[in-house]
């Protein structure tokens, strides 16, 4: 990380500026979405967009997801750049046509003629009381297809350069941030910089214990590292930072170097992303893991309203450091 | 076949009509060997034959620019062609070779030319409704004047996300015109048991500028398409234009036996009563612009070209199984 000269942005004002710097970089950036002009979005990420860049490039839509994505994907095929704002990640559920058997497939259907530069920013993570429909991770759904890419930032600094790096992309690029790390405060440097897709990051060093983390639960890993430094346990926490491309070598060489493994993600646990992570260390690291690697992810229920029901529902720092101290035989 | 006498305007009229004709003709006799191969079993998959919709395809794309977008559908050979396409080309992404437009990575569904504007034949019912709309959004954000035509059949009008985009498309005056072939079946059912109330209203009801149009008659669909094609290049806005059709084949070359949903009297009729081509050719000798022996040895000229651009495809090589992983990135 360059040197930010103590400089402080939170999740949302990372994300604020990397969009803002890209706009003013490159004319064809532009953003549409369900109140992403005036309001700047619920979760006023967008606040002072539409005062810099106008109407013309922060568009407000109507609720019509899969009509403004579909409009994206055409105008991505045809010279823009645009990043569309999904607002709640259950929403996506709405796109599913554009993205999957059009924005996808456009660049290899056409034999690589046609290509779908496009963002797609959306939202996902519990323990908002936001109940069922607006509470989901639904990430893994898009790892699925192949001709997407699947992003998940997990600090400010993360969030500025990932995003610079998806807007510059030459394909389709689903960008999932959780909302509950809006506030999240983190180093920022001002200016240009960007983080590659496909590169995992080492946020912990650690001997003892791999925790594979994604998005908000990297926040999770790092809580739990430090309540198991407590108890002499050193974890090294393992954030690969986009999901496809997938940084395999990285997540295989710290398993290798700890031997035991969990991985965390907030998406639903059954068929989900803990499962491709937990099958690449198990396949990578074989021989060198002293025990079975473990999968947390968010239970296999629709999110509950109530809070001390949905509060179970996703992993916690103390459920990971139980689960972590099980695994290292303490 | 044109007098020295005849004003200049209406010399480029009758090279208009002409070249329309030789159009349709050429459509027909690509359709005509697609059945063919599809027949002798040497075409995988399916084919959805446009016999009979001929002037839809080529009264709209001749008002159009080769810059102008169009998107298409399962029944799109027409109009690629239409649009600029190469028989040869197309036969051999038609039979999944490499040297097909698609790198026969598409097939006979997915034809995409950038040379000629075509962004994609569609397989989804109402696929490309977003992806028209989105370049019809980027030529006006680029200032490019360029128009975007949406190809689509009366099944499409099932479908959602058309009403989200027609809506979108009036909201931002969008240069796009929607063109409604109603064939007048949705696959095997008639469209009145699937379609309710009045098409037209429909897009009336977004403000669109509407109109319908007998799909059988090139000139008139041509003139029609020239005035909404103008219209929505002055910035004017986007426009629906139904045009009503028929498909002679089944729904795709197998659904043979077809007495369950339509009669072999009403498939008569059109063919006799209607036929683009025989009552566009029987209207140039009427009109003295052209003789009958002159447009018989335009079809005789087609069938022959057509006959060499199948044998270049049958020939040309299938892709390299290395290729397989190729173009699903950018």
């Amino acid at each position: 990380m360059p040197e930010t000269g103590g400089r402080e942005l939170t999740f949302a004002q990372a994300i604020r500026e990397a969009l803002a710097e890209e706009m003013r970089r490159d004319p064809t950036v532009c953003i549409l979405g369900e109140d992403v002009a005036e309001a700047g979005t619920p979760f006023k990420v967008l606040s002072g967009l539409l005062e810099e860049f106008g109407k013309d490039r922060v568009v407000d839509t109507p609720i019509s997801e899969a009509g403004f994505t579909g409009l994206a994907v055409g105008a991505a095929m045809t010279g823009m750049r645009p990043v569309v704002d999904i607002m709640f990640g259950d929403f996506i559920t709405l796109t599913m046509d554009q993205m999957v058997n059009q924005a996808a497939k456009v660049h290899y259907m056409s034999g690589g003629k046609w290509k779908v530069p496009m963002v797609m920013r959306t939202t996902m993570g519990a323990t908002r009381r936001s109940a069922a429909q607006h509470s989901q991770s639904l990430h893994a759904w898009f790892c699925h297809v192949p001709g997407l890419k699947v992003v998940l930032p997990s600090t400010p600094y993360d969030a500025k350069g990932l995003l610079k790096s998806a807007i510059r992309d030459e394909n389709p690029v689903v960008f999932f941030e959780d909302k509950m790390m809006y506030k999240l405060k983190g180093p920022v440097p001002a200016g240009d910089y960007t983080v590659p897709l496909g590169v995992a990051d080492v946020k912990r060093v650690g001997e003892d214990i791999t925790l594979v983390a994604t998005s908000s639960m990297v926040q999770v890993a790092l809580g739990a590292a430090t309540l198991l430094e407590e108890i002499g346990i050193s974890a090294e926490v393992v954030d690969p930072r986009t999901l496809w491309p997938l940084d395999e070598k990285t997540l295989i060489e710290s398993a290798k170097k700890t031997s035991r493994a969990i991985v965390l993600d907030e998406g639903y646990e059954r068929y989900g992303v803990t499962a491709e992570l937990a099958s690449v260390i198990a396949t990578g690291a074989f021989y060198d893991l002293d025990a079975p690697v473990k999968r947390m992810g968010a239970m296999h229920v629709p999110i509950p309203f109530s809070p001390p029901l949905e509060d179970v529902t996703v992993p916690t720092e103390q459920t990971v450091f139980e689960a972590a101290r099980t695994l290292c035989g303490r | 076949m044109t007098t020295a006498a005849q004003p200049r305007e209406a010399s480029e009229k009758v090279d208009l009509w002409l070249r329309m004709y030789r159009q349709m003709v050429a459509i027909r006799q690509f359709e005509a060997q697609v059945n063919e191969l599809y027949t002798r079993a040497l075409m995988p998959g399916l084919a959805h034959l446009y016999i009979g919709e001929e002037a839809v395809a080529v009264g709209v794309c001749e008002a159009l620019e080769r810059t102008d977008y169009i998107t298409s559908t399962h029944r799109g050979h027409g109009h690629c062609l239409a649009k600029g396409a190469s028989p040869d080309q197309m036969f051999a992404e038609l039979l999944g070779k490499k040297a097909g437009y698609c790198k026969g990575k598409g097939g006979s569904m997915h034809i995409a030319d950038p040379a000629t504007g075509n962004l994609g034949a569609n397989a989804i019912v109402c696929g490309s409704a977003g992806i028209a709309t989105g370049a019809a959004f980027s030529a006006r954000r680029l200032g490019n004047g360029r128009v975007s035509v949406c190809f689509f059949g009366e099944g499409a009008l099932g479908q959602g996300v058309l009403y989200e985009v027609m809506n979108l498309a009036q909201l931002f005056k969008l240069p796009v015109i929607y063109v409604c072939e109603n064939n007048l079946y949705t696959e095997y059912t008639h469209y009145s048991e699937t379609t309710a109330g009045d098409i037209l209203m429909r897009a009336t009801a977004f403000g669109l500028e509407s109109a319908s149009v007998d799909g059988q008659d090139v000139r008139a669909v041509h003139a029609i398409s020239q005035r909404l094609v103008e219209r929505a290049r002055r910035g004017d806005g986007p426009a629906f234009l139904l045009c009503d059709t028929y498909r002679y084949h089944g729904h795709h070359v197998g659904d043979i036996n077809r007495e369950y949903y339509r009669s072999k009297q009403e498939e008569q009729t059109w063919k006799t009563e209607r036929d683009p081509i025989a009552n566009f050719g029987k209207w140039l000798v009427e009109q003295k612009l052209a003789d009958a022996a002159a447009l018989d040895r335009t079809q005789a000229e087609l069938e022959s070209e057509m006959k060499k651009a199948v044998d270049f495809a049958v020939a040309a090589p299938y892709p390299a199984v290395e290729e397989v992983e190729q173009d699903v990135y950018a």
